[in-house]
């Protein structure tokens, strides 16, 4: 098992392969993330969402420059989409990141979303497990280009930034549900262009005339041009500002319950469905249950509702 | 959760000063198209990056357009950076311009396929889906 006291001890290699076999997921990556487990909850998780095509892969580049200014070490899991018809997909957010490509203290991790729906993929939150016992400071997380309604970021992250740029729709765009509000910092990519005095403004409209958050965290609304390198200082310092809110208010801590707790959900639901499946499927008893729905002599409520399941949690061994 | 397929994941890239990737983007996306997870470096890649890249995304087989004239140098010398990292049993195949005398040298220093100017995607899909599996799990 030496595998995985190499990756705690920040062995790239090494925690490359577990990523891996979390991806793939087979048996033995449960195994590892079992032994990385108590090593976890310590790196600062930044998420960073928006449109296709918004700069979200050139302003990572450039946040990793500054974390590793202030001698940070950096984990960015980059999530790309998988094509619905061949299963194959094209993986390219590396291309914006070449400059940290050889820093041994940057771990850059591609995933495909593999069907998986709410811009990233399933393995994203295990993946980030394994950069946090390896020991990185700052973990940053590219969704895939996203339109509106993929939030799951917001489970994931400490801090969320939603980029976005001039040009996309009227003010309109800006007053609908969705990304918008997951948003705990605002980036106006491409701000060199003329219209993105707009946007800014537009999105201030929309934040004045929301109602204050609960959290009573104010969204800061950058403008930048992340391919120019502007505004990224300011991007920093709002993204540092969000980090001690998070510390002062006691949100560092519950957000991470939180995140313990959506884990274990998945991972009950995964189970107790499986346990279900594989006890329906004994002796037919599934296939005839199909073929009493496909008949209409029963119906699938009542077939659950049914459902007896005898759930033993073997305390002795916990 | 459980019996989930394993993917192939290929790096596909391009070493070097060479600035045309239209072959490497074709062959890349007719990868996808065939199922495999293709990461793409885009060009001027040098190959510490390619093998750092390759280490990172765990990748079972690297994927090299070259048509700069330096694939004598850039396919061995590779070879031997993988090895040194561990990882020797990615696959390395190429395709550019490659004068057909230099190939079964590129062989014997352990390209495993070179394919030239005109191969039909078809065949370089079928050579990856014959040649390339996932890497062994080992722990």
């Amino acid at each position: 098992m030496g595998l995985i006291e190499e990756v705690i001890k920040g062995n790239p290699r090494a925690a490359a392969r577990i990523m891996r076999l979390i991806e793939d997921d087979v048996p033995e990556a449960r195994e590892a993330l079992k032994k990385l487990y108590p090593y976890t909850g310590k790196a600062y998780i930044i998420g960073i969402t928006g449109p296709p095509g918004a700069g979200k892969s050139s302003l990572v580049d450039r946040l990793v420059e500054e974390f590793r200014k202030q001698g940070k070490k950096v984990g960015v899991v980059a999530v790309d989409p998988t094509s619905p018809f061949s299963g194959g997909a094209i993986l390219g957010d590396r291309i914006r990141m070449q400059r940290h490509s050889t820093d041994p203290e940057v771990f850059i991790k591609s995933l495909a979303t593999r069907g998986h729906l709410g811009g990233l993929s399933k393995a994203t939150d295990d993946i980030i497990q394994v950069m946090d016992a390896m020991g990185k400071d700052v973990i940053i997380v590219e969704t895939v280009g996203v339109g509106q309604d993929e939030v799951d970021i917001v489970k994931t992250a400490d801090t969320t930034m939603v980029v976005t740029v001039p040009g996309l729709g009227d003010d309109i765009q800006a007053i609908k549900a969705g990304i918008l509000e997951i948003a705990d910092l605002f980036v106006v990519n491409k701000g060199d262009k003329p219209e993105a005095d707009k946007t800014v403004r537009e999105l201030e409209m929309m934040l004045d005339m929301s109602a204050p958050r609960e959290d009573g965290w104010k969204p800061p609304i950058l403008k930048v041009s992340a391919t120019k390198g502007e505004g990224i200082k300011d991007t920093m310092e709002a993204l540092e500002k969000h980090r001690k809110f998070l510390e002062t208010s006691g949100r560092f801590e519950s957000y991470r319950k939180d995140r313990v707790a959506h884990a274990f959900e998945n991972l009950l639901r995964d189970k107790l469905f499986h346990m279900v499946m594989s006890k329906l499927k004994e002796n037919g008893t599934y296939d005839k249950l199909l073929e009493d729905m496909f008949s209409k002599r029963k119906d699938p409520y009542s077939v659950i509702e049914k459902l007896r399941c005898q759930c033993v949690l073997d305390t002795e061994n916990n | 959760m459980e019996g989930t397929e394993r993917k192939v994941k290929i790096l596909v890239t391009k070493p070097g000063l060479d600035g045309h990737d239209r072959g490497a983007k074709v062959v890349a996306r007719a990868l996808r198209d065939a199922g495999f997870e293709v990461i793409y470096t885009g060009l001027h890649q040098s190959l510490d990056q390619i093998v750092h890249a390759a280490m990172e995304e765990d990748v079972d087989a690297i994927g090299i357009s070259i048509l700069s004239g330096a694939h004598m140098y850039v396919f061995p010398t590779l070879i031997n950076m993988l090895k040194e990292q561990g990882l020797d049993d990615v696959v390395v195949f190429g395709g550019g311009i490659i004068p057909t005398d230099d190939i079964p040298e590129l062989e014997k220093a352990g390209v495993k396929k070179v394919f030239l100017p005109g191969t039909p995607l078809e065949e370089i899909i079928d050579w990856v889906k014959e040649n390339v599996k996932p890497r062994a799990v080992s722990f």
